[in-house]
């Protein structure tokens, strides 16, 4: 657990970048600072492994106060992942993954043939090893930033912006790759971002902060989206709230309806046999759903061929059937056919639905959530606590 | 040519004598005037505020005419004046001057990313000066000391005037005796060692940065 305790960073000049920050980054979980440039976001990080130090206030790092010690000590016991990777030109990517087992005094084979099965956990083939950074993409430079600071196995890791140097598609796929991995790790990650999108997709909690340094909000993904805090947050966390919230509730058990379906190499005449408003849903020989075949526009003499992938419309997006709600309805608006594409989990067809069925599950939803807030409306005149934790005090962690 | 070879043949001992005076005079000057400048050159980077004084001082040296500072050496030093100890000091002085200036370049070429990462890695300052600074400036410097060391052996010739023998023993010769030969073999051998110097450098950079050719490479 990293906690804040009334922190404050005040330069010489007088600009004061973080305000009385009190925060709790709780053990195992991923807690994202984001907010506009001038937030105070990485000072705040960067005061966590006395990059920075503080002007005023604690850092604890569990029951231990981060400003006793020697700096250098403190940093080999926190992963740290920065923007460009921050790679040392000079070194292989070997050796710099072993870089914090080497200052730990770990021996060289060893730290060696840890830092090889790192290079396989953050995907990199082993063949990478004895490259320098300059011949690796932004993507995998950062995947070796990130295995370096798992190196020495820390407790804790902070990563600032991570992500942000990199293209989008690499992003999403580093993202994914990340969640991946903390979900077998489990490490306490402070991460910086200034990408709210970003925030809300790897947070399991995240703390909003304003110009200025101080905390707006600090909520779970979902609550961020459903229940801003004032309206500096709502205007932060953006358009299409609504919709994005739906990506944080689960569909449940969705009225499926079963559809005829044709397997790529069948008949096209078959395909038009069995369509249904003009559309037949084809599938491979595993049932994976392939894409949509839209019969009216097929010329005549087309129709004595067999189905092949060139024909398919490839609109619509799959939901799963444990997915989202945001999935489901996605599926269903982006289906030609109108109808969205439900898969079992090993990518199977299940069946289809409309929007009309996904919008009668969100609307039944919505009247429970109105009910609880509705509750929680009266909590807060009532005067009892909000939802904002940032402020809890452990009393048994004071000097 | 055969006049030359002839040359050569008949003061064969002077002229390795004097040969390798040059060397050791340029190539000691270059290492005590690197191994002075690392200290100055990471005290410009390190605080800014004496870049400024420190580069412009380093440029006034080297704008003394050397003839200048090598009859004033005896004089500073409080030594004899054919010591040749004079010439070294000197030279030692504008290796200094020129390297201030590339060395503090060299440290502040190192990106801010990877200087914060190695502190937040866990280098203490001096581990991170040495093991990630230092060698990330390697090229940077050794580019100056190339430099400094054709500066160096071209600059040792005018010791001849204050009475040190080594390679301008030649010119000398040749302007008291109103013969080209001396002048021309003395001419070669000053750059055919010059040649020398910039490839042991060279060569000694590439071996210490294999990193840079790979990245050429790609």
């Amino acid at each position: 657990m990293i906690r804040f305790e009334s922190v404050t960073k005040k330069y010489p000049d007088g600009t004061v970048a973080v305000d009385h920050l009190d925060l709790v980054a709780p053990s195992g979980q991923i807690t994202v600072l984001v907010g506009p440039s001038g937030c105070g976001k990485t000072t705040s990080l960067r005061m966590i492994n006395r990059m920075i130090d503080p002007s005023s206030g604690r850092i604890w790092l569990d029951d231990r106060d981060t400003a006793k010690g020697r700096p250098s000590q403190l940093r080999r016991g926190i992963g740290y992942v920065i923007q460009h990777a921050g790679l040392f030109p000079h070194r292989t990517v070997i050796d710099n993954v072993a870089t914090v087992p080497l200052l730990l005094g770990t021996g060289r084979r060893e730290a060696r043939a840890q830092a090889l099965e790192l290079l396989e956990r953050v995907g990199l083939p082993a063949n990478f090893a004895d490259r320098y950074p300059a011949q690796l993409s932004g993507g995998q430079q950062q995947r070796v930033g990130v295995a370096r600071a798992l190196a020495a196995d820390p407790p804790v890791m902070l990563m600032d912006e991570p992500f942000s140097a990199v293209d989008p598609v690499v992003r999403a796929q580093l993202q994914e790759e990340f969640l991946r991995l903390q979900g077998e790790l489990g490490k306490t990650i402070v991460f910086v971002t200034h990408d709210i999108d970003e925030a809300i997709k790897l947070g399991d909690q995240v703390a909003v902060m304003r110009v200025g340094g101080t905390l707006a909000q600090l909520a779970t993904p979902a609550e961020l989206l459903s229940r801003p805090a004032d309206a500096f947050v709502a205007g932060f966390v953006g358009r299409d709230r609504g919709y994005r919230a739906l990506g944080f509730a689960e569909a449940g058990e969705l009225p499926l309806t079963d559809e005829p379906v044709v397997r790529l190499g069948e008949e096209l005449s078959t395909a038009c046999d069995r369509a249904r408003d003009g559309w037949t849903l084809v599938v491979d020989a595993e049932s994976q759903p392939q894409g949509w075949l839209g019969v009216r526009g097929l010329a005549v003499d087309a129709q004595r061929g067999s189905v092949t992938p060139e024909l398919l419309n490839l609109g619509g997006t799959l939901a799963t059937e444990s997915g989202t709600l945001r999935e489901a309805l996605d599926a269903a608006l982006s289906s030609p056919s109108g109808r969205g594409v439900i898969v079992h989990e090993g990518g199977s067809f299940a069946g289809t639905v409309t929007a009309s069925e996904v919008l009668a599950r969100i609307e039944a939803r919505a009247a429970g959530v109105r009910h609880e807030a509705e509750s929680y409306t009266a909590d807060v005149l009532a005067g009892g606590s909000t939802h904002n934790a940032g402020s809890t005090h452990n009393a048994g962690a004071a000097p | 040519m055969s006049e030359l070879w002839n040359y050569l043949r008949a003061n064969q001992s002077d002229i390795a004598r004097w040969t390798w005076t040059t060397v050791w005079l340029a190539g000691g000057a270059l290492v005590a005037g690197l191994i002075i400048a690392l200290p100055l050159g990471w005290l410009a980077n390190r605080y800014r505020w004496t870049y400024p004084p420190l580069v412009t001082l380093a440029g006034l040296i080297y704008t003394i005419p050397s003839i200048v500072l090598f009859v004033t050496m005896p004089g500073v030093l409080g030594t004899k004046v054919l010591d040749p100890i004079n010439v070294g000091v000197a030279l030692t002085a504008y290796t200094v001057a020129l390297m201030v200036r590339v060395v503090a370049d060299g440290l502040s070429s190192v990106s801010g990313d990877t200087l914060a990462a190695a502190a937040a890695m866990g280098y203490t300052g001096r581990q991170r000066l040495f093991a990630v600074q230092l060698p990330i400036s390697i090229p940077v410097i050794g580019a100056g000391l190339r430099v400094a060391a054709v500066s160096n052996v071209s600059l040792v010739s005018v010791a001849s005037l204050v009475g040190v023998e080594q390679l301008g023993a030649l010119f000398v010769r040749g302007s008291e005796q109103g013969a080209l030969v001396p002048i021309v073999l003395g001419v070669i051998i000053v750059m055919v060692l010059a040649f020398a110097f910039d490839a042991v450098i060279l060569i000694g950079v590439r071996l210490l940065t294999p990193w840079q050719r790979a990245v050429r490479a790609r």
